[in-house]
Parts: structure tokens; sequence; C-alpha cells
């Protein structure tokens, strides 16, 4: 469980958020939107604790499980070995990993659907790949919060589909609290529970996302309209949502 | 999910046999060369005559060799080879922590500064008239010196970032560079100007069992150290941000791998001059055979570099009747080899 209380940060004279109170319990996933160069990022970090707040307070576990954007990260170890650095980080200098960490990371890997990949090496993998791997390791530091920067903007629509579906999954299991940014409303509608947009410093819109990934909000977000469309799937408990940006369309009220 | 799962296209790791093979094999590597090399010299003794004089130290083997044999093997040559194999050893495995930590390739313990500063300290000793352990203190003071500044460069608003650690290291290591070369150019050329010369490029010559004992304790701690880290560099490989997210203090940890990298190569400059290519060339070697788990490459790298390093020696000291400089043999044969393992690796790497 991740807080932020009164929170903001200042950069120079031009602050980059203020005044934002944040609950990211566990059991719920929230999903962060909003346009470049507003501030996402930003947010994250100080989620994370590597940002300093200028001002307010946060209240934060100690082991986060983050995800970065990218593996950019090319080391030739295991997938196995990369998932167990996440049991052992915490442990101490001179932990090594044991037995047990490895079967640790072996559930995590079952968890997003990855264990077949477990010997093989993490830098020969495709980018999709690599990020659920990295998902697998932030599982299995076995922290209760997950914070993942933009996990699927880089990735095709199959991987986006694996990657969604593994987050939808562990949104299921309730077990974390699971924030994570995106440039994508369709992802925020697919597998949050709640949303954050972030229209300016001190102007935002925060609550569950039917009410806050609506046509309206988003076309005031991004600065142009969009259509959201629902898909009723034969067997669904629920209809598939889409949200279609109306590109070369900016700034009409179509 | 994972039915559909993008099937494995025959990624697994290649069968590198394990680590436990490799690790023996570069141990009695280095056990092979330490025994040849304590055999070589003016004085020629067959290897089992070594081999059993060493192991009469603690085993109960029949005397057979002459008095002569014993006092070259056991007071001349053993401290040069027992500090041939630790600073190899260090050397090594502090290369290969660095390249683990920073991600990076090129890195070896030059590139802190650490070894320029401990030079220009050296020289400078020299250069004031003093030996032994006025210079050997000096020269590892100014390598602690030069690795604290590369800290205090790099360290902005609180943190310090990879990119700012290497660039400052470089501007470090060229302040100290340019300082020796003072040293150098105010010298007297007749006296001291070939000491630090000489000095520079690297010698274990006077390697005696004092000098040994001076250096061996920090050598030492760092060699142990770096073993027992061995896991936090692959912790430390996988990016900072995620590190830090996971709980690990990675500042702190950084700084522990410093100071220990600072130790061994400030002992191994101070007692044996500039030794250059060993913390760069050897793990790249290494890990070409045992691949890139830390657990492994660390270890395998010290072995390996204790073998490299006794072999330069004993090169250096018997091809010719003069002694080659240290520097001179290593980077002759680190240069054409680094050559080669790049462009095996980098074909390797990129004809997937």
């Amino acid at each position: 469980m991740t807080t932020l209380t009164g929170a903001g940060v200042r950069f120079g004279s031009r602050w980059i958020f203020r005044n934002l109170d944040l609950h990211a319990p566990v059991g719920r996933s929230l999903a962060i939107l909003g346009p470049n160069g507003r501030g996402k990022t930003t947010l994250l970090r100080s989620l994370l604790g590597f940002q300093p707040l200028t001002e307010g307070q946060r209240d934060a576990p100690s082991v986060i499980g983050y995800v970065p954007q990218y593996a950019s990260h090319e080391v030739g170890y295991s997938v196995r070995q990369v998932v167990a650095t996440g049991r052992v980080a915490q442990r101490g200098l001179f932990a090594q990993p044991t037995a047990g960490d490895m079967e640790a990371a072996d559930d995590a890997l079952a968890r997003v659907g990855m264990v077949g990949f477990a010997e093989n090496r993490f830098d020969w993998l495709s980018g999709g790949e690599r990020q659920l791997v990295l998902l697998a390791r932030a599982i299995a530091t076995g922290a209760t919060t997950l914070v993942l920067d933009e996990p699927a903007s880089a990735l095709d629509l199959r991987n986006q589909d694996r990657f969604l579906a593994v987050v939808d999954s562990l949104r299921e299991d309730g077990d974390h609290a699971i924030l994570f940014t995106t440039h994508l409303p369709q992802h925020a509608a697919a597998v949050a529970d709640d949303a954050l947009l972030l229209y300016g410093p001190e102007d935002r819109l925060l609550g569950p996302v039917e009410d806050t990934v609506t046509e309206d909000a988003i076309a005031r977000l991004y600065g142009i309209p969009v259509r959201i469309v629902d898909c009723d799937l034969p067997g669904g408990a629920r209809p598939a949502r889409g949200v279609i940006p109306l590109f070369g369309q900016a700034g009409s009220q179509a | 999910m994972s039915d559909t799962a993008i099937h494995a296209r025959g990624q697994s790791l290649p069968a590198r046999g394990s680590g436990a093979v490799w690790l023996a094999a570069f141990g009695g590597l280095l056990i092979v060369a330490m025994l040849v090399s304590l055999g070589l010299g003016r004085l020629s003794i067959p290897l089992p005559t070594v081999a059993a004089i060493v192991g009469h130290l603690a085993l109960p083997v029949p005397e057979s060799w002459t008095v002569l044999e014993e006092r070259v093997v056991l007071l001349v040559r053993e401290p040069r080879v027992l500090l041939a194999a630790l600073s190899g050893a260090g050397l090594a495995m502090c290369g290969a922590a660095l390249q683990g930590i920073f991600r990076n390739p090129l890195v070896s313990p030059q590139i802190l500064g650490i070894s320029p500063g401990a030079a220009f300290g050296g020289a400078l000793a020299i250069l004031l008239g003093h030996a032994g352990v006025v210079l050997i203190g000096s020269s590892f003071v100014f390598g602690v010196a030069a690795l604290v500044t590369v800290g205090l460069i790099a360290r902005i608003d609180g943190r310090t970032e990879t990119a700012t650690i290497v660039l400052a290291g470089i501007i470090v290591g060229a302040l100290f560079s340019a300082l020796v070369s003072l040293l150098q150019f105010v010298a007297d050329p007749d006296s001291s100007l070939p000491a630090i010369v000489g000095w520079l490029m690297g010698s274990f010559a006077s390697a005696t069992w004092p000098r040994l004992a001076l250096a061996a304790p920090a050598i030492l701690i760092g060699v142990i150290g770096l073993f027992f880290l061995r896991f936090r560099v692959n912790v430390l490989s996988l990016g900072d941000d995620e590190a830090r997210s996971f709980g690990v203090s990675v500042e702190r940890d950084r700084w522990i791998f410093f100071i220990l990298v600072a130790l061994t190569t400030g002992a191994v400059v101070s007692v044996a001059g500039v030794i250059g290519w060993v913390g760069l060339v050897v793990p790249h070697a290494a890990r070409l055979l045992v691949g890139e788990d830390h657990r492994i490459l660390v270890p395998a790298s010290g072995l390996l570099g204790g073998a490299y390093l006794v072999t330069v020696d004993t090169i250096s000291r018997t091809a010719t009747a003069a002694e080659i400089p240290l520097s001179v043999l290593t980077a002759i044969i680190g240069a054409p080899v680094f050559a080669i393992l790049l462009r095996h690796s980098w074909r390797k790497e990129h004809a997937r």
C-alpha cells in the first residue's frame, strides 16, 4: 500500500504536480494517464521514492516491485537467475540465491506464463518476453506494490494482450497494489480499477475507470476527440472496451 | 494464458559445462603456472623438485634437493610468484566486478582513477627519495584519494549515476597522469627519473617476503570481499532503479565495491607499479568460457588472472637477460588477445 498526501514536486519555479493525494491499496489497480511532459514519470519516481517530494508526505513499503519501460540490460544470465535477483536483493550484501529462491523464481515465472523460459538467456528474449520476466522479478521480491512504467507501450498487439492478461490476473488475485502509467487509455479501461488523469499541476481527475476514462475526459486530456466502443463478447462477463482516437480531428468538437 | 506463448527459439543457454569444472581447471592452471615459475630462472630447477620443496613445508617429504635450490625457491621466487598470483587475481576480479556493476565491458580498475592516482603517489615518493614503506603508503593513499575525488565529482544532488562516475574517473585519471608527467619532467634524469619510469612500467622484481606481507592483506581483503559479493554484482547489473525499488541501497553497495577495488588496485600498484590490461582482458576471456553469471565469473577471473600474471611475470624475467617491464608484456599479449576476443564475441552476439 502506497500513499501520497498533499504531495508536490517543483523543478525550479515550475510545479510538476501539487496537493496530490493518492492512495493505492492492495487489491486495486491504478492507471496514470497524461500527455508527454505532464509529469507521469516524475509522479512515478515520487511514488517509488526516487524523486524527493518538495512538499507533502510519502508512505510506502521499503520494497516495491518496479518494472521499467524497457529492459535495456544486455545480461546473459538465465531467466531464472534474473528473477532470483529480485528475491535476493533485500537479503543483504553477501546473500547468494538458495534452492528456495530458485523455486520462488519459477513460481513467479509461472504467474506470468514464462516458466518454459527459465533456462533461456535473458538477453536473447524478445522485448515482450523480457518485460514479462521483469514483471516476474518484481513479483518475486514479495512486494505488495507493483509499479509499472508504461509496461506495454513498446509491445506489439499480441504481446500487449499477453502483458495485460498477466496484469489482469494479478489484479484478480488481489495480492498486489498495481500502479502503472500508460499512453493508451484502452489499457486503463482493460486492466485498471481506477485512473488518474493528469491535466495540469493541480488539475487532475481521479476515480474509477468507468467515470474517468470517458470520451470527454480523454478528449480533454490529449486534445483530440475519441470514441469509446464496447464490443460484446460471446460468453464474456463484460464487454471489451475500445478507445478509438480520431486522428486528424485535433481541436475539432467531433 | 501462455498456451500460445511465443515458442522458445532454441535459445537456451549453451552447454558450457558446469561452473565448478571451469573453476577446478583454472585453479589447476594457476597451480601449474606457479610451480613452473618457481622452477624457471637463472638456476633451473626441475618441476618435481620444486613440488617437493614446496610440499615439504606441510608434508613429510624426504629432502632430495640442495640448500641453494631451497633458498632460491622459498626465499627468492616464492614471494614473487605469490605476489604475482595475488595481484593478477585481484586486478582481474576487480575488472570482472566493475564491468558487471557498470554494465560496461570497457571498465577496468584504471577507469576509476585509482591506478593513475596511485602512480602519482608512488612517483612522488620516488622523487622525494623514498622507497619501501613510504612508497607503498604514498601510492596507496593517492589511489584512494583519486577514488574519493571521483566520488565527490560524480555525486550530484545526492545521487551518483554510472555515467558520471565513469566520466569523473576519466577526468581524475587524466589529471593524475598529467601530474605524473610533471614529476617525470622535474625528476633528476640520472637517478630518480629512471627509477620512476621503471616503477611505472611495473615489475615484481622487488618482491620479498616483507613486501608481500605489506601488500597481501589489502589485496586479500579485496579478493575475499569481491568473492563474497559476487551475486551482488548480478543484482546491481540489472539496473539501478529496479535494485533501488527492491530495497537495495545502490549507492552504498557501489561504494563498498569501489573501496574493495581501491584497496586491491592501490596495493598492487604500490608494490608492483602500474600493471595494465589484466583487469580488462582477463574477465573477457573468462566470460567467453564460463558465461556471464558473476557467481562463477568473479572467482574464475581471479584464478585465470593469477595464472596469467604469474605466466607473464615468468616470461618477463626469463625471456631476456634484463627484465622486460610487465606493462609492456601485458599490453603486447593483451592487445591482440583482446582484439580476437572482441571480434569473436561481437560476431557471436550479432549472428543470431
